[in-house]
């Protein structure tokens, strides 16, 4: 049996394309990986399985809210968002074509989020992020916490132009 | 159908699981309400920026164990609720978290000693037998990794620093020794957690925890007392019996939710 291509999971899933995160507004909640399962019951009732990017992020709630109106604006009466926390959300997800968008846009992608050692790690060790604007490595990291819970604030000393990048977690 | 009994119900017995979560959820909540008061006042802007965001994951932290201890409670109490419509001994975080902010020295080794705590409790609860508490232990784990990085590195960057970051560094490290202990004295609840899998043995907890502080003390100069002293005197946060601030520091936080019940916007 072949799945329709115009079945209510996939209008749905397309609509979602062009849901954007309020925050990094290139990538769709899709690309960000947040949206982690989309149920049409038979009945035409919409559940949209969501994760947040960190426990605390304030625009979880706006998420929430734009999801359930764009889909409703797709002609489905009843959507409900329903929140997951396992696994947890992870910038591996981030897809090759989405981190491009965000080099595009001025961020650097993150790096793989390698989750070796200890507990514990002082000074950050791994490789320093590449400039979207110079594409130099000659970086380094001013904070680790930019202007919102995803980001690091970096300073590019090939091109002087202070960046951020997409922390990996 | 029976007769109306005149016989008095027996006493509830306390719920040990959501006194376990309030525990988790109130270091939190009382934490980030305390690094938040940094918020425009950070020594240079982007501290100002970081401390905020810890803030901002602690507080979404203790949103995730509250809600879950509304829904173990079973009696229509959400996150909000717990947190805006409780009293002062109706709280169960440890006293360690609700002291006042002091100097950026204490803020930071207050943070580094509750990081170090978190981040071994974290590991320990993302295997826990409950896994709605290791699936948000899972999550929080990855969040206070970065914490304890940045607490840490401040600890390095202060006790390895000048002599006065130095002897403020020290004189935080000696002040706020005393109130690790009740970290890791564990009571009925907490055996009754361990005992069901759901949290981990504390006295492990407490070597794990030691040692790690120990390594970064020691290689920022900061001098770190032989033992724990024993928590025979200052604990009470666990059972509601805080020190005097965290009474002032509620009462700012429940304010506006209590002038204007069920306001929204």
């Amino acid at each position: 049996m072949v799945a329709r291509l115009d079945s209510p999971r996939d209008a749905v899933l397309a609509i979602l394309d062009g849901v954007m995160d309020p925050e990094v507004p290139v990538l769709s909640v899709r690309e960000l990986g947040i949206v982690r399962d989309v149920f049409v019951g038979d009945d035409g009732a919409v559940t949209v399985t969501v994760t947040p990017t960190y426990s605390g992020c304030p625009a979880i709630r706006v998420i929430e809210h734009d999801i359930i109106a764009a889909i409703e604006a797709g002609g489905f009466a009843r959507v409900s968002v329903q929140t997951t926390y396992a696994p947890a959300w992870t910038t591996d997800w981030i897809a090759p074509e989405a981190r491009e968008k965000l080099k595009a846009y001025g961020i650097a992608p993150p790096s793989p989020s390698l989750d070796s050692g200890g507990l514990v790690q002082l000074m950050r060790a791994r490789p320093s992020a590449q400039c979207p604007y110079c594409s130099s490595y000659e970086t380094e990291v001013r904070s680790e916490f930019g202007s919102t819970a995803c980001k690091a604030v970096c300073w590019c000393r090939a091109c002087l132009q202070p960046f951020e990048e997409f922390k990996a977690i | 159908m029976t007769s109306p009994s005149v016989v008095p119900a027996p006493a509830e017995a306390p719920n040990a699981l959501f006194e376990f979560l309030l525990r988790l959820g109130d270091d939190r909540l009382v934490l980030g309400s305390r690094l938040s008061e940094w918020c425009g006042h950070g020594p240079i802007l982007e501290e100002d920026i970081a401390l905020s965001n810890v803030s901002l994951d602690l507080l979404g932290q203790a949103t995730m164990f509250l809600r879950l201890a509304g829904e173990v409670e079973g009696k229509g109490r959400d996150e909000d609720a717990l947190a805006y419509w409780r009293e002062v001994v109706d709280f169960r975080n440890c006293l360690l978290v609700e002291l006042p902010k002091g100097d950026f020295g204490f803020t930071v080794v207050r943070q580094f000693l509750f990081d170090v705590h978190s981040v071994v409790l974290m590991d320990a609860l993302s295997r826990s037998s409950n896994a709605e508490i290791a699936a948000i232990a899972a999550k929080s784990l990855k969040e206070v990794k970065y914490h304890v990085r940045h607490s840490g590195d401040w600890m390095l960057k202060l006790g390895d620093g000048t002599h006065e970051s130095h002897r403020r560094a020290q004189k935080a490290v000696d002040d706020l020794w005393r109130f690790t202990p009740e970290l890791f004295a564990a009571d009925d609840i907490d055996r009754a957690m361990l005992a069901a899998g759901v949290a981990p043995d504390l006295s492990a907890l407490k070597d794990q925890w030691l040692s790690l502080v120990r390594d970064v003390c020691e290689r920022a100069t900061l001098t770190t007392p032989h033992a724990l002293p024993q928590p025979s005197v200052i604990r009470g946060g666990r059972t509601g019996a805080h020190t005097e601030h965290l009474g002032h520091m509620l009462a700012e936080f429940q304010i506006v939710a209590r002038s204007h019940p069920g306001a929204t916007w």
